[in-house]
């Protein structure tokens, strides 16, 4: 009998320690533990800083970072792009253990983390000493008053990137209207040519850019009030652009699928999709993903995106990222240091800029002769950066972006579904999404006004 | 074996509460020696069921909004559930995906079993094993798998369709996930409930067979008059498998949602919806209580389930 007792209580006992093991090797992560790292630590006595970021070139930047630095060093992890990052971070945030010191953002999601007090004001750790080398603009799309919660990095100017040998096949030049956008499409289809663009569910910041190019202002957010939060996704300017764009896909001009996925980028390569609405930073994307060559090298050319009235053009922007000192940081003084330091050598951003993988904002960078006078070899020699996206970027207003971001554009996602499925009207979707944006920030506790 | 119920019932009506204290000793002796030999189930059982179910239950009673901060709030978050729109039809969708799914996957995993017990070949033996490798390959690269072969560039179907000069529909657009997702996971689990409604068919004793042919039953009669009854048991263990793994439905979905072309919404099962709330809008307390509500959904089901199906001596009759 006793020694049945001693059995179990022996074995009792080694479970328990298994158990104790898991939970000890599983805590740290994040601030602390910089043992996940994707690229070397040069300077093995330095403290480190944790950085998530998604650029393409990220580990050259990196690289640059840690050879420059013998007080800090950055021990960098990608977790994902865009949505799949901030899903980590979210968690990360509501566990209140596990994000990074400093962590890539892109400008519309900094009041969504914000406003949960994830984000450290880093005016007060020095960041304005690189405030010069950004436009008031780009400056303030990461402040909220005095305080500053990001250091810019890249911006997005939207344009429309097009295959020359499509539209030289189809007799089209590049249409400045969206009215002519969609007299092309048809002619392209009726001489039996391939889809003339995409609407893909999975990219609603676009849409909602688009949007905002004919007039729409989606939220009206002041974060020095957070429980006020303005909502107009049903306007009419909202509600005409989804109809446009639902009736090109009604008529079959464009494609409905998903951007990103190796569907969507073979029938890039393949050329089934005459036009691309898109980014100044989207071809580093493409190149990356195997576009743009072979065959099809330099059949790529970009134009100023089309407008609704030609007499006054509107500048609107998708994507372009920042980098923001989360307040799980274990040393904030440092972190500031990274985030206004990292990917801001000019060795990086020339990287970027020549790869196309940033559209950076450094004024020293948008003033230079090289980067002006760029002949782009994606774009066949083309100075895109000159007659195309320098303008778009000057003429760039800035958004305000809802606290509530990830929710919103999850919610236009799924009504763009619908759109592409033949199942509901552009004006339709407008109504859905605001009727369920309105119900959501409500129930979040915002005061809502029109 | 000194406190059987026979020797404490032969003792005397009012005696039968004394023990003597080394009685006594003895048997906190065997309760302390069962104890710890269920110790190392229940120290699992406690920290990784019980003490989680309890957090997500506390969880789930509280409100908390961007705005608004954490408050309690009853069963608030529970009746928001059942009146939320996005749930409803996620528990909408896997009730039908139940309905439909499951006697497919019955009837195919039962007529194999049948055949694989008729057929004593090697062939026999090497498709059982092929038959049941899909249940071997993790879910989540089952789901990969399928979701280039449903891709309209890479996949079959499109060369299929290109033969004919057509455009390959996605079978994971809006109007053909459901059977997309039909055959996915009847590929994945019909091999497993085969390999249990096999066993149970090879338990059967062979002299009942002898006795069919004897009476001269033909082979149909004997599968469906003798087998079929036999195995019923196993019929319902896997029917109540499947009932519950088909509610909880996430896997597939969630991996193959970023191909679907938006066909899967961030909403398409209950399961998924509450990953998504958690994990996506940062509402842990919404979605702890989206999970008890679908906990009691299940409940439910299997509960009618079993009733109608109970037979003599079952612990619901």
């Amino acid at each position: 009998m006793k020694k049945k007792a001693l059995i179990a209580a022996v074995s009792a006992v080694a479970i328990a320690m298994t158990l104790a093991a898991c939970s000890s090797g599983g805590s740290g992560g994040g601030s602390s533990a910089a043992k996940n790292c994707t690229n070397k630590i040069l300077v093995k006595s330095a403290p480190v800083v944790t950085v998530w970021a998604w650029y393409p070139n990220m580990a050259k930047v990196v690289d640059n970072f840690n050879n420059g630095h013998k007080d800090v060093q950055v021990c960098w992890t990608n977790v994902g792009q865009g949505g799949d990052e901030y899903n980590k971070f979210q968690t990360a945030v509501a566990a209140g253990k596990g994000a990074p010191d400093v962590v890539m953002l892109e400008a519309d999601h900094l009041a969504n983390y914000q406003i949960q007090g994830a984000l450290v004001d880093i005016s007060k750790y020095g960041a304005n000493s690189v405030k010069k080398n950004f436009s008031a603009g780009a400056w303030k799309d990461v402040s909220v008053g005095k305080a500053v919660y990001a250091a810019p990095i890249d911006g997005g100017p939207m344009a429309m990137i097009y295959r020359k040998d499509i539209f030289a096949k189809y007799g089209i030049t590049p249409p400045t209207t969206w009215a002519e956008y969609q007299e092309d499409a048809q002619k392209v289809k009726t001489a039996g040519g391939p889809l003339f663009g995409d609407l893909g569910s999975n990219v609603p910041a676009v849409m909602m850019a688009l949007q905002i190019q004919k007039g729409a202002t989606p939220f009206t957010y002041d974060p020095t009030k957070p429980k006020n939060v303005g909502i107009s996704l049903d306007d009419s300017a909202s509600k005409d652009v989804l109809d446009y764009w639902a009736g090109l896909v009604k008529d079959g001009l464009v494609g409905t699928q998903d951007q990103f996925t190796a569907d969507y980028i073979s029938g890039v390569v393949g050329g089934k999709y005459a036009t691309y609405i898109s980014a100044a930073w989207a071809p580093g994307y493409l190149s990356g993903a195997g576009v743009g060559k072979g065959a099809d090298k330099g059949q790529f050319a970009s134009a100023p995106l089309p407008q609704w009235d030609p007499s006054s053009p509107v500048s609107v922007n998708w994507g372009g990222s920042a980098f923001a000192v989360t307040t799980q940081a274990t040393d904030k003084k440092l972190s500031t240091e990274v985030a206004t330091g990292l990917y801001a050598d000019s060795a990086s951003l020339e990287d970027g800029w020549k790869n196309q993988v940033i559209f950076p904002l450094n004024q020293g960078v948008l003033k230079s002769d090289a980067f002006i006078n760029a002949e782009v070899a994606f774009f066949d020699g083309q100075t895109v950066n000159k007659d195309i996206y320098i303008p778009a970027e000057n003429a760039y207003e800035g958004f305000t972006y809802s606290p509530f971001q990830v929710y919103y554009y999850a919610q236009l996602q799924a009504e763009l579904a619908k759109v592409n499925a033949g199942k509901e009207s552009g004006s339709e979707a407008a109504a859905a999404v605001q009727a369920s944006v309105v119900a959501y920030a409500k129930k979040q506790g915002f005061t809502v006004t029109g | 074996m000194t406190s059987s119920p026979a020797i404490v019932s032969a003792r005397a009506p009012g005696a039968a509460r004394v023990r003597t204290p080394g009685q006594r000793t003895a048997q906190r002796r065997k309760a302390f020696t069962g104890w710890m030999f269920i110790a190392p189930f229940g120290v699992v059982f406690l920290l990784f069921l019980v003490a989680p179910l309890l957090y997500a239950l506390g969880l789930s009673l509280f409100t908390k909004g961007l705005a608004t901060g954490t408050q309690f709030a009853w069963f608030a978050n529970y009746i928001a559930a059942f009146t939320d729109p996005s749930f409803l039809r996620g528990v909408g969708f896997v009730v039908s995906f139940s309905l439909v799914l499951i006697p497919i996957q019955m009837a195919v995993s039962l007529a194999v079993a049948l055949v694989l017990d008729a057929v004593t070949t090697r062939f026999a033996r090497f498709s059982r094993l092929v038959i049941f490798l899909p249940y071997a390959i993790p879910a989540v690269i089952g789901a990969i798998m399928w979701g280039f072969l449903y891709s309209p560039t890479f996949g079959p179907l499109g060369q299929l369709f290109g033969l004919v000069g057509a455009h390959a529909p996605s079978l994971l657009d809006g109007d053909h996930v459901f059977g997309g997702l039909i055959n996915v996971v009847t590929w994945q689990w019909s091999g497993y409930y085969m390999i249990i409604i096999y066993a149970a068919l090879q338990g059967i004793d062979p002299t009942i067979y002898e006795a069919a042919k004897i009476d001269g039953a033909n082979a149909r009669q004997v599968a469906f008059r003798i087998k079929l009854p036999l195995v019923t048991n196993a019929l319902l263990l896997i029917l109540v498998f499947a009932l519950i793994g088909t509610l909880q439905f996430f896997t597939e979905p969630a991996v193959l949602r970023p191909v679907s072309n938006g066909g899967i919404t961030p909403d398409f099962t209950p399961n998924l919806y509450a990953y998504t709330t958690a994990f996506s809008y940062a509402q842990f307390n919404y979605a702890s209580a989206m999970s008890f509500a679908l906990g009691i959904v299940v409940f439910i089901c299997v509960y009618i389930f079993l009733f109608l199906t109970r037979k003599r001596g079952s612990f619901l009759s």
